[in-house]
């Protein structure tokens, strides 16, 4: 799969893979490859490889008011390493994903176990509205939440009523960070427990039939033996979360204006880059703050894959 | 079932509160989760097509014309990429393919400043390109139709094609094209969905109004409706019906598209 045609030394290493037909007319074969990867090719050249390389060139320079563009090295870095702001924003996204993931597991684990123990039209209907949210975007979720949220028009008000208290407010400093965890678990978890419901479906019958033989109730075959035969899809999932919360900026946005401060213009690193970039038209460090975030994201899941890559090769 | 209740509340509250005026959504009979004993749906939404010249369809109108040819062209070329991946051996193949997945765990929204820089060095900023183009780039979904052109389609399916004398492009289109049917709608629906639920991109490519997709567009009017003031600003019936205008098109293609994406979704888990 992986060699070239013409090196009949490297065969031998694909002896694993299904066996395929010879191909005589490599070379033509090769042209014709490239043309049907070019466009996407010039695409990912255009939009991924270039202002990557454009952003990590601006980040060298610092933009002073006398002399323009002075070329600083890794200054940019240093200061942003450095800047109390910035990794305020890193420690809130670490923090944010250390609460939201297990959360998010938990919830859609647990609908896609039960989910998948129920065979009637009832399942497949509820499958579908679990999965609603995800169709909605996630400013129209931050704003139904806002409002849920609010104090004037939520219901919170009323249910706390009811007990003769007055209810909190989820988007003051205290309590938004439980209310954002909340916006982004009802956005995706969704999504989450279609793949692992995937992944239980792909299960292959005969093995609960021998976990019953062998004594095992449901809840023993559903921790024993379903969520091990699932756990790549687990890992899929967690890597899903941990790079969509490296780059949260959506719903903290929307959330601003009805938060009073609570949201601040650096809580997110994301939120932070767009800051310094249009409030304060220091592109060169919103340069280095992107490709310092893409980088750091890049590198922990890399590294999370190798760590559980004996897990399940999900990538 | 408790989660379906979590899951469909906050919807169950945007259809309500879509059919209040400004007075029933602060202090209506019946409360935050139950219909006022006003009617206000219709109104709403006929003050919406004349509010600021009824901008609010245009960005509806530049939503579908970002998500369309953003989602499809995104979908077409990872189609051919895929496929290409999937089903040629060539010099370069597995270097390329370790490059894809590598920039897969590339966070595209680390990725919009540097875009936005680029794009303003020629002078496609603010422009209907600054949107769609960006959108075509779709990483996950090359990998995801690789994965799945590997196992769907049988290369010797392809070689008796060639073998019969059809030329490379007849055998994708009429081979291998109906085969990879689930996976080319799963794609299709995700960068749709990607492209229409955006707003970080949006927000930073464009500065003129007229060109904003929905989500922008509210996200501006919810600003201004909270610093006005909150009670009297007529701008909250606005958003909350003009958010359920604009979740219902993508909500109902995901109910019709159920059959087709749901087995292509599971793809990536089952590798």
């Amino acid at each position: 799969m992986t060699t070239t045609i013409r090196t009949p030394a490297a065969r031998p290493a694909r002896a694993a893979r299904p066996p395929r037909a010879p191909k005589r007319r490599g070379g033509r074969r090769q042209w014709i490859a490239w043309l049907f990867i070019a466009p996407f090719g010039v695409v990912f050249l255009a939009f991924l490889v270039a202002p990557l390389v454009y952003a990590f060139g601006l980040s060298l320079f610092t933009q002073k008011l006398a002399t323009g563009n002075a070329f600083v090295g890794l200054a940019n870095y240093a200061q942003a390493f450095t800047d109390p702001l910035f990794l305020g924003g890193v420690l809130f996204v670490l923090l944010f994903s250390l609460v939201l993931i297990p959360v998010q597991m938990v919830v859609s684990l647990a609908a896609a176990l039960v989910l998948d123990s129920l065979t009637t039209k009832l399942a497949n209907f509820s499958r579908l509205m679990i999965f609603v949210p995800y169709a909605v975007p996630a400013v129209i979720g931050a704003l139904m939440w806002g409002f849920l949220y609010s104090p004037q028009f939520g219901p919170l008000t009323q249910f706390f009523a009811l007990f003769h208290q007055t209810a909190p407010n989820i988007l003051d400093s205290h309590n938004v960070f439980g209310g954002l965890i909340n916006v982004v678990n009802w956005q995706w978890a969704g999504y989450y427990m279609i793949i692992i419901y995937a992944a239980l479906r792909g299960i292959d019958s005969s093995i609960y039939e021998a976990a019953e033989i062998d004594g095992a109730n449901a809840w023993q075959i559903a921790v024993r033996v379903k969520v091990p035969m699932v756990a790549s899809a687990l890992v899929l999932i967690l890597v899903f979360a941990l790079i969509g919360t490296f780059q949260f900026f959506t719903e903290p946005t929307i959330l601003t204006p009805a938060s009073n401060g609570a949201i601040t213009p650096s809580y997110t690193p994301n939120i932070y880059a767009y800051t310094q970039a249009f409030s304060y038209t220091q592109f060169n460090y919103a340069s280095a703050l992107s490709f310092a975030l893409g980088a750091v994201v890049f590198i922990a899941v890399y590294i999370f894959l190798f760590a559980t890559r004996k897990k399940g090769r999900i990538l | 079932m408790i989660l379906i209740v979590y899951f469909l509340l906050p919807l169950w509250w945007l259809l309500v509160a879509s059919t209040k005026n400004s007075h029933g959504l602060f202090s209506g009979t019946g409360g935050a989760l139950w219909f006022d004993k006003t009617f206000a749906l219709f109104s709403n939404i006929s003050q919406l097509a004349t509010y600021d010249n009824g901008i609010y369809f245009r960005w509806l109108a530049n939503s579908f014309l970002y998500a369309l040819t953003g989602g499809v062209g995104a979908t077409l070329l990872a189609v051919l990429a895929g496929y290409g991946f999937a089903k040629f051996n060539f010099r370069g193949r597995r270097i390329s393919l370790a490059l894809l997945l590598g920039s897969v765990m590339v966070p595209l929204t680390a990725l919009v400043i540097p875009t936005f820089l680029l794009l303003a060095q020629v002078h496609l900023i603010n422009t209907t390109w600054s949107v769609i183009l960006p959108s075509l780039l779709s990483p996950f979904g090359v990998y995801l139709m690789q994965v799945y052109a590997t196992d769907a389609v049988p290369t010797e399916l392809l070689d008796a094609a060639r073998v019969d004398g059809a030329g490379e492009l007849r055998t994708f289109v009429q081979v291998a094209l109906p085969l990879l049917r689930p996976a080319v709608v799963t794609v299709l629906l995700l960068s749709i969905v990607a492209t229409w639920n955006n707003y970080f991109l949006p927000l930073t490519v464009l500065s003129s109004e007229k060109l904003y997709p929905v989500t922008v567009g509210l996200g501006q009017w919810q600003s201004l409706a909270n610093s006005n003031g909150a009670t009297q600003t007529p701008l909250f019936p606005l958003i909350v019906a003009g958010s359920l205008l604009s979740i219902i098109p993508l909500v109902v293609s995901f109910l019709l598209l159920q059959r087709y994406w749901q087995g292509g979704l599971s793809v990536g888990s089952l590798k």
